[in-house]
């Protein structure tokens, strides 16, 4: 979408290009409706970068975060990780998969009555680390575990 | 067209135990058909509310699997409890489905 604008505004020159582009649904209007998704972390090239856009490059080990995950991963399209954080005051889970093309996956908040915990499935290009990484009181604890991808899923 | 949802939301011991579906590509925007890359579609947000009240805000990107599938938990609870789930897509295609705890 982005480069796809991009290109028009190189190419337009004048503005009735653009209002025809408008026109013909070219250019979206930027969307209003989701309101809270992270654009600058989740679009991080880098595990170093998208850690540092969460706050996180100094996350601690801690073995208080549960990361279950397999070791071999037959199909990546569908890869199961389960977090548990069992340190108090956790606030919110980010799940990190280094080598995938953006590596930052999913972040989960938890307000009063949730537990710290989830489940989901991920895709991974290629063989990698997962991160989960908690944030509790301020500060970040990670759990990191390596998965081997036998065919990977984001080529489709 | 809104894309179908299914909760479970189940009492286990101390706490309630969610499990959501939900139908929907979750494209990369990296994947080609026939060399023309299949524009990036996929979930934002999703929000869990019980009885009301929001508990877990998430947010997600293209690397969730297609047709999601979430396992959450909230303390306590009791069978009867209305549990809310939402999602947003990048397009701003959104549903949400309510279910009872049993």
């Amino acid at each position: 979408m982005n480069e796809g604008r991009r290109v028009v505004l190189r190419s337009a020159g004048a503005t009735g290009a653009l209002v025809a582009a408008l026109a013909a649904g070219l250019l979206k209007p930027e969307r209003a409706l989701a309101v809270n998704w992270d654009k600058s972390a989740f679009r991080q090239k880098s595990a170093a970068d998208a850690l540092r856009s969460i706050g996180a490059q100094d996350a601690e080990k801690s073995g208080k975060v549960m990361l279950d995950v397999p070791e071999i991963a037959e199909n990546g399209a569908v890869v199961p990780v389960e977090i548990t954080s069992h340190i108090p005051g956790t606030t919110s889970i980010a799940v990190v998969i280094d080598k995938n093309p953006f590596p930052l996956t999913s972040r989960f908040s938890f307000e009063e009555g949730a537990l710290p915990y989830v489940k989901l499935n991920v895709k991974m290009g290629q063989s990698s680390d997962i991160r989960a990484i908690a944030e509790a009181n301020g500060k970040h604890y990670v759990a990191m575990k390596g998965v081997k991808v036998t065919i990977g899923g984001c080529g489709g | 067209m809104a894309r179908p949802m299914k909760i479970r939301a189940r009492l286990v011991g101390d706490y309630t135990d969610i499990r959501v579906l939900m139908a929907h590509p979750m494209e990369t925007g990296q994947r080609k058909v026939k060399g023309k890359v299949v524009p990036a579609h996929f979930i934002e947000n999703v929000t869990v509310k019980v009885n009301g009240k929001t508990v877990i805000e998430a947010q997600t990107s293209q690397a969730v699997s297609r047709n999601p599938v979430f396992a959450f938990r909230a303390k306590g609870g009791a069978k009867g409890d209305k549990v809310e789930i939402g999602w947003v897509d990048n397009e701003g295609e959104r549903n949400s489905l309510e279910s009872a705890v049993d």
